[in-house]
């Protein structure tokens, strides 16, 4: 039975966390200062969670060496993210370069 | 672009490499669940009810470990507080919605589905469906992680070393797609920098906690930046820096 109340806990700490603010938006009105700070959080998240992916793909070991797929893929991505702006083109560019690296290697 | 089923199209075609991404996660969940100690039902109510990969992951491997459920929740918890940043930021675009939006909308809220999302709503043309696009991404991710988790239950044995496919590296790949446009000026490169950095110092850390370190170390460095580049202070209040 304790899996049951697990589920039910764990349901709730996590919808309420993504609810909270939606909940209370008609009554919250967020300081300009913190709408402006949250700008932020996009690269600032993002960059938090693809830097340790790319460096550490397995969690552990660190690879900072060149035959790493997951940094040359990375390099790639940045690379043609600034050259051509353009999503699906970033997104195809390294996910060709990262296997034919892990092919090639 | 502005009708609501473009919006609603085009929000699951771009968050496909990150549903990619998230199918070798969504089978390895399912194909240790039951050997972890989950009963098919919790494993099976994780994916649906919870939704939460990381999370998943982390309880699932405290289960095995013989933690209590109080435990458990309080672990979620702290692993999910990131989302509390993403509802916050996404909250003067999903304010004008109805409450039977924000309901599913909050609870499908993903870090990709932000990501997307985010993306949508910061672009500069004044369509009035972005929340269709935001759906449209929540329900490819659900379905999708919905699909594996149900994969991985009762197939996952016949599936070998999908952790070395490298899917996940289409994660990265797209992440790193939705940061560069944002990289204009100093502000942003010093906080995408400093994130990224203390991310990897505090990789180490249990339940997500570097990454929620990690995110405010950049906001608050970007902020500051922004506001000192505006405003520079006089040097005598700032003891280490050169007076100009």
């Amino acid at each position: 039975m304790s899996e049951v109340w697990m589920v039910l806990g764990m349901f709730l700490a996590t919808f309420l966390i993504r609810y909270l603010p939606y909940g209370v938006a008609d009554a919250l009105r967020l300081p300009e200062a913190l709408e402006r700070a949250l700008r932020y959080v996009p690269p600032a998240v993002l960059m938090a969670i693809v830097v340790p992916a790319v460096l550490l793909p397995d969690g552990q070991t660190w690879r900072l060496d060149w035959q790493n797929p997951y940094l040359f893929g990375a390099g790639v991505a940045f690379a043609v993210g600034w050259w051509k702006n353009h999503l699906l083109l970033t997104i195809l560019s390294a996910m060709l370069a990262f296997f034919a690296w892990q092919a090639l290697l | 672009m502005s009708r609501p089923r473009s919006e609603f199209w085009a929000g699951a075609r771009d968050s496909f490499p990150l549903v990619l991404g998230a199918v070798p996660f969504g089978i390895i969940f399912g194909t240790l669940a039951e050997s972890g100690g989950l009963s098919l039902g919790a494993a099976v109510a994780f994916s649906a009810i919870v939704f939460a990969g990381s999370a998943q992951f982390i309880a699932l491997g405290m289960v095995t470990a013989g933690a209590s459920w109080p435990m458990v929740v309080l672990t979620t918890f702290v692993v999910n507080f990131r989302h509390l940043l993403y509802s916050t930021s996404l909250l003067p675009f999903v304010r004008k919605l109805p409450q039977r939006w924000r309901l599913p909308l909050a609870f499908w809220l993903t870090d990709e589905t932000f990501a997307v999302a985010i993306r949508r709503y910061h672009d500069s043309d004044d369509s009035e469906h972005k929340h269709w696009y935001y759906l449209g991404s929540c329900v490819f991710m659900y379905l999708n992680w919905q699909a594996c988790t149900f994969l991985g239950l009762f197939f996952g044995r016949t599936l070998p070393g999908l952790e070395s496919w490298g899917l996940d590296f289409a994660m990265s790949a797209t992440f790193i797609g939705i940061v560069v446009p944002y990289l204009k000026n100093r502000p942003m490169i010093a906080a995408a920098v400093v994130s990224g950095g203390t991310g990897l110092l505090l990789h180490g850390l249990p339940n997500k906690l570097g990454l929620i370190l990690a995110t405010l170390a950049g906001v608050a460095t970007g902020f500051l930046l922004e506001r000192w580049l505006a405003h520079p202070e006089p040097a005598e209040s700032l003891g280490e820096q050169e007076s100009a």
